[in-house]
């Protein structure tokens, strides 16, 4: 039985302007097993960061739990990949990967890990010296480095060029196949969930809460399906009264 | 690379070297120059042409007495700069890091601010006596409040975004602290660093003159009771020279080895 994270967010709010406390999620309660995909889809201001960031331990000011098979996560392993890359500016591709791992491990995984990523002659190159697409790919070396058991990604591939971006998603499933691990993968893009998750966990606008939890209908190796994945978009755009899938 | 494109890839850094170098000469060149016709304006009294002044540096050199005065000088701006760096530098982080302090010592911090160091440094040998630890102290006091307000900010400006990947991938503190911390720390250090020099360098030969038997300032205030002019003149040259090699041999080179990675 593989283990699954559980995660229960009763209410979720900060400080508002006028002093007043303002909710950012609400009634959040799901599941994901360790080796599935899941995509949160909401629109902006849905609390999706501020999940993620509960999940990761970054904000423990909420009401609620994150457990990992019934115990607290701070020993799971987690790989986190920022909305900006969050390189840092003065160390090599090779230190900001190696940066993470426990001071005596094998570093010859940075490496296997830059050759899988196609940044094999960059290792030397420091960060402000890569294209943003780069150094994307750099930050989800660095996350999957440590071999994490839970993966949470922030809109990874958000502000790139549509090839680039297609290129990365590529990039993920090939790095996730290799070394299997429960994603959360946070997108305001519903054709990317579809595309790459497993299970779809829908968001309404502020205060987030989750109005639905679809398991996507599709095989793997779905992405040169494209007329299956725009029915699939249609199907859930459908189920939820709007027209989000362009 | 074939020896060619070498040469066109070093070539235009040797140039700029080179220029460099051409213009700092002239720049002294002409420092020089202005100096002699002052001199001749002014009079030898008042102003010494540069070949007195050289006699008299050399003839302070052969006593032994200038190596003496200024390694005593150094050595009480060395241990001020040490004292002052670490004692601000670690309350400045510190206001930056917790609220509580930044309420405390910010009053202490601007009154020192505005303490002219002369009354620091008199108000240090009436409290302590003519001591070593009262000068040194003194010297340190007047540099603490800057750094401090230097390195504040600098605790101010650390990214929060880093901090939380440091976070999230349980960086151990001393790791998070080298590579996350103390590179952010770095410009704001550098900042107090020639500031807090170019004060120290000041205020030590006030300090001397008022209550030293040695150093530069003690000498400085033996030939102006002498009326000295060409020793007064070797003396602060002397000591400029030092600063000056400082500059170029210690502090410029280190700002362009830690700042490399922003080219």
């Amino acid at each position: 039985m593989t283990r699954a994270l559980h995660v229960t967010v009763r209410e979720k709010s900060f400080a508002g302007t006028n002093g007043a406390p303002r909710i950012v999620l609400r009634d959040i309660d799901f599941r994901v097993e360790l080796g599935e995909f899941i995509a949160i889809v909401g629109p902006s201001g849905a609390g999706k960061t501020t999940l993620l960031k509960i999940v990761a331990g970054l904000d423990s000011t909420f009401a609620g739990s994150v457990r990992l098979a019934g115990a607290a996560i701070t020993a799971t392993p987690i790989g986190f990949v920022f909305q900006e890359p969050r390189l840092l500016p003065w160390r090599t591709v090779f230190e900001n990967i190696a940066l993470v791992l426990p001071r005596h491990a094998d570093r010859s995984v940075v490496t296997r890990l830059l050759g899988e990523i196609g940044l094999a002659d960059f290792a030397e190159t420091l960060p402000p010296q890569l294209s943003l697409g780069m150094a994307r790919r750099v930050a989800l070396a660095r996350a999957l480095v440590v071999e994490p058991e839970l993966l949470l990604m922030d809109e990874p591939f958000v502000s790139l060029d549509r090839p680039t971006a297609e290129r990365l998603r590529v990039l993920l499933l090939t790095l996730w196949r290799a070394r299997p691990c429960g994603i959360i993968f946070v997108t305001h893009d519903l054709r990317e969930a579809v595309e790459l998750a497993d299970r779809i966990l829908l968001f309404s606008a502020a205060p987030g809460r989750l109005v639905a939890d679809i398991a996507v209908p599709l095989a793997r190796d779905r992405r040169a399906d494209a007329a299956a994945i725009d029915t699939a978009c249609a199907a859930i755009t459908l189920r939820q009264g709007r027209a989000a899938c362009s | 690379m074939t020896a060619s494109a070498l040469d066109r890839a070093t070539a235009p850094r040797s140039t700029t070297i080179v220029v460099g170098i051409g213009l700092r000469a002239a720049s002294f060149a002409l420092f020089l120059t202005i100096w002699e016709i002052a001199a001749h304006w002014a009079g030898a009294k008042t102003l010494p042409p540069i070949e007195a002044v050289v006699a008299a540096l050399l003839d302070e050199l052969m006593s032994g007495e200038l190596l003496h005065h200024l390694g005593v000088t150094l050595a009480r701006v060395f241990a001020a700069f040490v004292v002052a760096m670490a004692v601000g530098g670690a309350l400045g982080l510190a206001m930056a890091r917790w609220r509580v302090f930044d309420l405390l010592l910010d009053g202490w911090v601007v009154l020192l601010l505005n303490l002219p160091a002369l009354v620091i440094a008199v108000l240090a040998y009436v409290w302590f006596g003519l001591t070593e630890a009262a000068a040194i102290g003194a010297v340190a006091v007047n540099k603490v409040p800057l750094v401090a307000m230097t390195m504040r900010e600098g605790g101010r400006s650390l990214s929060r975004e880093l901090s939380e990947m440091a976070s999230v991938f349980r960086l151990s503190r001393w790791r998070r602290f080298r590579h996350v911390v103390a590179p952010q720390l770095v410009p704001f250090l550098l900042v107090a660093t020639r500031s807090g020099l170019s004060l120290i360098w000041k205020i030590v030969l006030v300090v001397e003159l008022l209550g030293r038997s040695d150093g530069v300032g003690f000498k400085l205030q033996l030939y102006f009771q002498l009326f000295d002019v060409p020793h007064i003149l070797a003396y602060a040259l002397a000591f400029a020279a030092i600063v000056q090699a400082i500059e170029w041999g210690l502090l410029q080179p280190l700002e362009r080895r830690v700042g490399r990675w922003r080219r």
